[in-house]
């Protein structure tokens, strides 16, 4: 029974709105739909607004649906029977429709023997306001919400009472603010210079726009008043702005992290030099998307499972780059480099040969798609935000496994002395296989996360590489926390510099920055100190 | 007033008018002296308030248990390692930590590393060629010919090192003693004042051993080369030394001769453990 | 004179005299046999020579820094690159009005992008001698200022290369951007002329590929004065011994950056001769997979010995020519193969091989032969 507590009020207050009064209420329950859609189908623009207002007024059930989709263009006449239909989907030749009286379904119809109910912008912006009325009664939060946004910037003399009924009646304190700003707008154009006070903060554009206006009113005081608000407001969208660059430049940053912390592994503490690494990734990526090949439908699920697939994979493949090349070549870096760039050659291929050499697209799950909202000007997109959490949880597990478990304790052992650690009984050979296969592991988990975030394709690795050996020398070789913070440094530096410099151009800096940081300082930012590490 | 008359000496050269390559002053005796020297790596105090003075044409083995400092002090000496403070003279005109290796190198210090590090790829006698005093500058180099007096020195070191039948060998093909040699070699082809051996003996036969002690003696000498050893083995250090210095935990702890400093309970403590029984076993 | 060195020696001789018996060979092939005829070289055979024989000259280049100075450049190809854009803008010029838009001055591109004049960079490159020297100079210009801040760190082993690599890769990135004033993505294309003569004709082809043979041997020769002078044994023992080689008083950074940017001014005379015979030069040479290709040739032929180098860039590029036409697919297969084939089983190259089988003929010489240890055991520490 919403529809009656939603409409009844809201004809009151659009009449008002309209300036009608409410007269025609006899109408309402003769149910003449053909009659009043047919007065919308009218020539002129001037016709058709009458025609509205006349829906509106008439208070009929259908009112709601039939502007709805008046609006989005989708009421639509036949043109030999003149049946008013609602089109479902307008995509292929046959458009499927429902009757616009009964809302039942009426098949398809050809889109030639459709025309659309045209409209032109003032109607629009009538409609708008019109819905928005309408919804403010509705029952769901959100769209009270929503309606109440609509209506900053478009309030009347005569809708300034009924609106302040609604205030006190509403229970949503931000429904209720939005309203009282909507309201204050008003009085700001009618020169009310308290009204300011009302509007102070807030970052919506329509707000902005009306303080804007407001700039250059006839009074000096308001003027002022404006100006100062404006300011304000603008130094708090210079903060978000700022927020929101530091959150692309972080989640940049945690995309770079989990590409070059693998490598930080195998190069850092291994000196392996693994030029393969990249492909590693693109292993990673191709196994999310495989995994959803076989679970159709289920993104999420699918997803979960690449995370410890994704890791084994990578991880295999690690173990079988070391056992068949890079072993042969120990203490031999700038070979291992060669041999393990032809690799890398050789997986591309591979994946170009079995799978295709084209781009395949990974879903997000739901619960990955979408933002997570701060205020009216930021909002974080939520699929960075698991990448970022991501990474981090990557980052602290590797982590605990150097530090806390006997795999750890063996891998800095023969890091540091590797005939000392052998002499005490550790198995180096083991202990390269697994730092190998660990490392490789992580480069998988990378591939899965930036499934989430680009296409996955045969070069994606290649694109990763130079950035991920970037990241490990800049934080300085063998250290893990060199690397989370040269990675997320390294990534907001390139968003703060996007804005006016370019994207290429952003990395062609960081690229020379690095370039001339490492002659500055050859051993990172936070090199190795003493004998040890100069060997 | 030492600066008055200073002036009044004509014979004087103002120290800032010295050319940094300048010969080494050892009039006062000491040709290298290293005052209150400290370095620390990562809180690690590997050099701590160590002081040691060096005479002119001395032949001195410092020991010392591992950890002493001893790599250290050679690295600070050769420009290496920065320290954190104190002073190295070499003789007394030339504070070294003004200069980098290069030109410490070039006033005549010449060092050999504990790993006998030659230039495998090439001959004994390229090995020797490229460590000759000679200018060694690009273009020079570049162009530099092979001359009769070149040669004669190179065949004079040959002889001091006995391996001249290996001149031209790669040098990658001696063996451990013999690359030893030639490393000494390569040092004295640098007419250096002061040579800075690291455990020349490590790794030797019986036969090397004296062989070589016999090299290091003669080399030391008034007018000739100062030279410090830096030696684990015991009976090597008896078998050549004059004095001997005993470096603990990056200071001087016993300066003397052999008997002296093998006699000096606190030597005992640090070096040879507790219980001097232990020794024998 | 230190330059006429290697005149006495048995090996570069032979090299010479066989380089140049390939030179007359193919010319009197392509001139005195009929086309039609099996024994007759076209054209397109000799341009697709001369390609490979400037891929040689980068290869020489290469090697002199790897194999002697131990220095493994991943960043080769942007100075092979910047000798080709010096050449290429030179060649553009020389275009005139006769491009589609017809602008004396002005090189297509540059009209497309409504530039209104020349950037200041171009001036001077309609005159060869400018251009030719800029050829050299550019490319030995960006060597200098990177290996005087990287040598001056001491900046050596993995680090240097995969600097080197950056290096070519942002270069690359900057190439592509048509704010640069290069021709972007496109590059610099459609030569008509060089020094006047038809880029068209048979006869300019063929006069090309001479020129980059005698280019070839001229910068052999250089190379091997350069190994074979005293400062040639100091460069081996920078590679093998950086610290020791410090200790015998050799600024060894000074050493690096002269060797390199000698280096890199060779690369820009191959990328020169290499443009004007394949008639494009852009971004794409200056990907880093390019350059680390040029090092899978030296490797292949086998590095610290000059002959080697040019016999893997021929080898490497004329199997690129087989397999690119039969089966493109296998190419990256086989690319990808011979850099673990090599590095695993023949960490001495071809050159190894033929040195093993010809011992004491005039290929030994102790700087080079004694590879068994490992060149870069200097980078690991």
């Amino acid at each position: 029974m919403w529809m009656i507590r939603a409409v009844l009020p809201g004809v009151w207050l659009l009449c008002l709105l309209l300036g009608l009064a409410p007269t025609a209420q006899a109408q309402q329950q003769t149910g003449q739909g053909q009659a009043l859609l047919e007065s919308l189908d009218a020539p002129s623009y001037d016709a058709k607004a009458e025609a509205i207002e006349a829906i509106i007024v008439s208070g009929d059930e259908r009112s709601r649906r039939w502007l709805d989709e008046l609006l989005g263009g989708k009421l639509q006449r036949h043109k030999d029977t003149g049946r008013f239909v609602i089109v479902l989907e307008n995509r292929s030749r046959n458009w499927p429709v429902i009757d616009a009286l009964t809302f039942e379904d009426a098949g398809e119809m050809s889109r030639r023997d459709l025309d659309r109910i045209g409209i032109n912008n003032a109607l629009r912006g009538q409609l708008q306001s019109a819905l928005a009325v309408l919804d403010l009664y509705t029952d769901d939060v959100d769209d009270r919400r929503d309606a109440a946004r609509e209506l900053l910037g478009s309030v009347d003399a005569p809708m300034v009472e009924p609106l302040r009924e609604v205030i006190a009646s509403e229970d949503d304190a931000e429904v209720r603010r939005l309203l009282e700003q909507a309201l204050a707008i008003h009085r700001l154009e009618q020169g009310e210079i308290e009204a300011i006070a009302d509007l102070e903060g807030s970052l919506n554009s329509r707000v902005r726009s009306a303080l804007n206006s407001a700039t250059r009113s006839d009074d000096p005081l308001v003027a002022d008043a404006a100006s100062a608000a404006l300011a304000d407001i603008e130094q708090r969208l210079r903060i978000n702005s700022g927020l929101e660059t530091l959150y692309f430049g972080l989640s940049l940053g945690s995309v770079l992290v989990l590409a070059a912390i693998g490598l930080a592994i195998t190069f850092g503490v291994m000196g392996v030099i693994n030029m393969a690494h990249g492909e590693l990734i693109m292993l990673g990526a191709y196994t999310t998307w495989a995994m959803q090949q076989l679970l159709p439908g289920q993104p999420g699920l699918a997803l979960v499972l690449s995370i410890p697939a994704g890791f084994l994979v990578a991880a295999l493949a690690g173990v079988a780059i070391e056992r068949s090349v890079i072993q042969f070549l120990k203490g031999r870096p700038l070979e291992t480099l060669l041999a393990t760039f032809g690799v890398s050659l050789i997986l591309q291929q591979l994946v170009r040969t079995v799978i295709s050499p084209q781009n395949r697209t990974v879903v997000s799950p739901e619960w990955m798609s979408g933002s997570l909202m701060i205020n009216e000007g930021l909002s974080l997109t939520l699929n960075r935000l698991f990448v970022l959490g991501f990474a981090l949880v990557v980052f602290a597990c590797l982590m605990l496994v150097m530090r806390r478990t006997r795999l750890g304790l063996e891998v800095r052992a023969v890091t540091q002395n590797r005939a000392m650690a052998r002499s005490m009984g550790i198995r180096a050979t083991r202990v390269d296989i697994m730092t190998f296969a660990l490392g490789s592991g992580v480069a998988g988990l990378a591939g899965v996360a930036l499934s989430q975030l680009t296409n996955v394709g045969p070069n994606l690795g290649q694109n990763y590489i130079i950035d991920s050996f970037m990241v490990v020398v800049f934080g300085g070789v063998g250290n893990l926390w060199g690397t989370l913070v040269a990675g997320l440094s390294l990534g907001v530096i390139n968003q703060v510099l996007e804005p006016w410099a370019g994207a290429v151009l952003a990395k062609i800096i960081v690229l020379v920055f690095i370039i001339l940081f490492i002659q500055k300082r050859p051993r990172g930012l936070f090199p190795q100190k003493g004998r040890a590490a100069e060997g | 007033m030492s600066f008055l008359s200073s002036l009044a000496d004509r014979d004087h050269v103002f120290d800032f008018l010295v050319p940094a390559t300048s010969p080494v002053d050892v009039r006062h005796g000491p040709i290298l002296y290293l005052e209150d020297v400290s370095v620390s790596f990562d809180g690690f105090k590997a050099i701590d308030d160590l002081n040691l003075t060096i005479d002119d044409g001395e032949l001195r083995c410092i020991i010392g248990p591992n950890g002493a400092g001893k790599t250290t002090m050679m690295d600070i000496i050769t420009g290496k390692t920065r320290p954190d403070s104190g002073s190295v003279w070499f003789g007394s005109r030339h504070n070294l930590l003004t200069m980098n290796e290069p030109e410490i190198a070039s006033l005549g210090i010449g060092r050999k590393f504990q790993k006998p590090t030659v230039f495998e790829a090439l001959s004994v006698f390229e090995n020797l060629e490229l460590a000759m005093a000679a200018d060694k500058r690009i273009l020079p180099t570049l162009t530099a010919r092979m001359t009769g007096e070149v040669r004669d020195r190179i065949e004079e070191v040959l002889e001091t090192i006995g391996l001249e039948a290996l001149r031209n060998g790669p040098a990658g093909i001696l063996s451990h003693g013999q690359k030893q040699w030639l490393e000494i070699g390569m040092l004295l082809m640098q007419r250096p004042r002061l040579l800075l051996i690291d455990e020349p003996v490590a790794g030797m036969t019986e036969q090397e051993m004296e062989r070589t002690a016999e090299l290091l003696t003669g080399l030391a000498g008034k007018g000739k080369q100062s030279v410090v050893v830096v030696e684990h083995d015991m009976g090597f250090v008896r078998s050549i030394a004059g004095t001997v210095t005993v470096l603990h935990q990056g200071s001087v702890l016993a300066e003397g001769s052999m008997d002296q400093v093998a006699s000096d309970p606190r030597v005992i403590e640090v070096y040879l453990g507790a219980d001097p029984d232990e020794e024998a076993a | 004179m230190w330059l006429m060195q290697p005149f006495n020696e048995g090996a570069t001789r032979l090299f010479l005299g066989v380089l140049l018996a390939c030179l007359a060979l193919v010319t009197v092939l392509h001139l005195a046999v009929p086309a039609g005829h099996p024994l007759h070289v076209s054209a397109y055979t000799v341009t697709l020579l001369g390609k490979y024989l400037s891929y040689a000259l980068l290869a020489v280049a290469v090697d002199l820094v790897w194999g002697y100075l131990g220095i493994l450049s991943l960043g080769h190809g942007a100075f092979f690159a910047l000798g080709g854009y010096a050449m290429g803008m030179y060649l553009m010029r020389q275009i005139g009005d006769r491009g589609t838009y017809g602008d004396p001055i002005l090189p297509d591109f540059m009209v497309f992008l409504n530039w209104d004049s020349l950037p200041w960079y171009w001036l001077g490159f309609d005159m060869p001698w400018f251009a030719f020297l800029m050829v050299m100079l550019v490319p030995g210009a960006l060597a200098l200022v990177f290996g005087f801040l990287a040598f001056r760190s001491r900046v050596t082993g993995v680090y240097l290369s995969i600097i080197t690599q950056a290096m070519t890769f942002a270069l690359m990135l900057a190439f592509f951007r048509n704010e640069m004033g290069f021709g972007g993505n496109n590059g610099l294309t459609d030569f008509r002329e060089l020094l006047g003569f038809d880029l068209r004709t048979d006869a300019t082809r063929l006069g090309l590929f001479i020129a980059t043979g005698v280019a070839l041997a001229l910068g052999y020769v250089l190379c091997r004065a350069i190994v074979a002078s005293k400062l040639g044994r100091v460069s081996v023992a920078c590679r093998d011994a950086e610290a020791r080689t410090r200790f015998l008083g050799y600024r060894v950074e000074r050493f690096q950056l002269f060797v390199f940017v000698v280096s890199a001014m060779l690369a820009g005379v191959a990328g020169a001769l290499y443009v004007p015979q394949v008639g494009i030069i852009n971004p794409s040479e200056f990907s880093p997979i390019f350059s680390i290709e040029i090092v899978l040739w030296v490797a292949l032929g086998g590095r610290g010995t000059l002959y080697g180098a040019v016999i893997g860039a021929l080898l490497v590029n004329y199997a690129k020519t087989v397999f690119t036409g039969v089966m493109p697919d296998a190419w990256l297969f086989a690319l990808g193969g011979m850099f673990v084939l090599v590095t695993v089983f023949l960490p001495r190259g071809v050159a190894g091989l033929l040195a093993y089988r010809f011992k004491g003929q005039g290929f030994k010489r102790g700087s080079n032969e004694t590879l068994s240890h490992d060149i870069s055991k200097e980078a690991s520490a």
